[in-house]
């Protein structure tokens, strides 16, 4: 096995592969069925950890949105 | 040949079903393309001269008619079948027949034609530049939810326990094989592009889990509701639609030309699965099934939020980088998937919402009731 990587996807969650321990706060092994986990950060999923899609309907974004070329802030 | 010529000296041949040697498989033919083909694949390949004669001209008479390949039941129920020769577990058959010169000049025919229909009529988009985000995100905004009525959400809020499994039998042509269309090209990709249809495949066959594997929690699903988990067992139910989705992905899998539109077919469906399946898990938690029922679809909200980011940015970001030609097959590979999944879905809502059935009940298939239902 692999040294974990985590992927910080774009207007996403955190995708970790590799080796590593998903552990509670209290440091309990948190139960994962599968080798790669997308963990959620967008706070809306309602499997968390793990991602479950809902950042697309929440409109999350990871960029600072770009200035609107039409309005006024200076 | 070996095979073929001692199947012919085998001895006198009739043409009398007593000399079938193969099964016949649980569903029957729509038209003469069908018709010969199934009849044919009860012999043996030793006997095409006789089976088949005539056959490409029936393909091809078939293909001239038709106004409509994606919506002709004779037609894509014989790419199904054909395409079945190369999967197993469709029809019982000699396996000589998978390489025939006539069912692959057959299927390549019905291909062909299904291709240009959708070339033709699937919406063009904007073809991002072949960067592995820019891909990604393209193929993000082109899948992302809409409000409004879906399949997934009529299960949701207000299916009867019917339409239910008529939903799950509509699902089954395609889930009883699930992933298998896609490993096809494994071999055609290279580099990031392999690595990351190959961990996603990992996973959709369980992680080295038999009973993991998502086809086998789909035919889990089936068998508690009481349906029949072999392929095809209620293939005679399912319109054309359904199939011709099915038949999509096999074709985008099976010929290394279109493994650009693989790849962009795989990451829309990754990245429309994993909020459809938990309206579809609600569905039927409010019908009253438990987690055998529903774990299928409740797995698919965990997977597929890692499959989609993996399908988007490695598998069709990786293979657009490595491969800048392929990035505008990437994208039709996706809107074909979307439309064509689009008119199967719009077919069923309006026939639910009609009251009818969705299913082809003229053919007298019945789905059951749930086992604890009082009559």
């Amino acid at each position: 096995m692999h040294a974990a990587q985590i992927v910080a996807c774009t207007d996403g969650p955190l995708l970790v592969r590799g080796d590593f321990e998903l552990v509670s706060s209290s440091g309990e092994a948190v139960e994962r069925t599968r080798g790669t986990v997308a963990l959620c950060r967008c706070g809306a999923s309602a499997i968390k950890p793990f991602c479950d899609g809902t950042h697309k309907l929440v409109g999350f974004r990871t960029e600072p949105a770009p200035p609107d070329p039409e309005g006024d802030a200076a | 040949m070996d095979v073929a010529e001692s199947a012919a000296a085998a001895g006198t041949r009739s043409t009398s079903s007593d000399d079938d040697r193969f099964q016949a498989p649980p569903f029957t033919a729509r038209g003469p393309v069908s018709e010969q083909l199934l009849a044919a694949l009860r012999r043996p390949t030793a006997d095409a001269d006789e089976t088949l004669a005539g056959f490409s001209a029936t393909v091809a008479d078939a293909l001239a008619r038709t106004a409509d390949v994606a919506r002709d039941d004779d037609l894509q129920l014989s790419l199904l079948i054909l395409h079945g020769l190369h999967y197993g577990g469709v029809v019982d058959a000699d396996e000589e027949w998978e390489w025939h010169p006539e069912t692959v000049a057959a299927r390549v025919a019905i291909e062909r034609a299904f291709e240009r229909q959708l070339r033709d009529q699937v919406p063009g988009v904007a073809a991002p530049p072949a960067e592995a985000e820019a891909v990604a995100s393209a193929l993000f905004e082109l899948t992302k939810p809409t409000p409004g009525p879906s399949v997934a959400r009529f299960i949701a809020k207000q299916a009867t326990d019917e339409q239910a499994r008529e939903y799950v039998v509509l699902r089954s042509v395609y889930t009883l094989k699930e992933a298998d269309a896609q490993t096809w090209s494994i071999p055609r990709l290279s580099g990031r592009a392999k690595a990351a249809l190959v961990e996603i495949q990992a996973d959709e066959y369980g992680g080295g889990r038999p009973e993991r594997m998502h086809s086998a929690l789909f035919a889990r699903t089936m068998r508690e509701l009481g349906l029949d988990d072999a392929y095809g067992a209620y293939l005679d139910a399912v319109p054309a639609l359904t199939i011709a989705s099915f038949n999509l992905m096999g074709m985008f899998g099976l010929n290394r030309r279109l493994r650009g539109a693989s790849a962009g077919h795989y990451a829309s469906y990754e990245m429309t699965s994993s909020l459809p399946n938990r309206m579809l898990g609600d569905g039927f938690r409010r019908l009253g099934y438990g987690t055998e029922v529903t774990d299928y679809f409740d797995e698919h909200v965990e997977a597929d939020a890692v499959h989609e980011q993996i399908a988007g940015r490695d598998l069709a970001g990786g293979l657009a980088e490595q491969e800048p030609a392929l990035v505008s097959d990437i994208m039709f590979g996706a809107t074909a998937a979307m439309l064509v999944d689009g008119w199967a879905a719009e077919r069923t809502l309006e026939e639910w919402t009609a009251g009818r059935s969705a299913l082809r009940r003229e053919r007298g298939i019945d789905l059951g009731t749930r086992r604890d239902e009082v009559a």
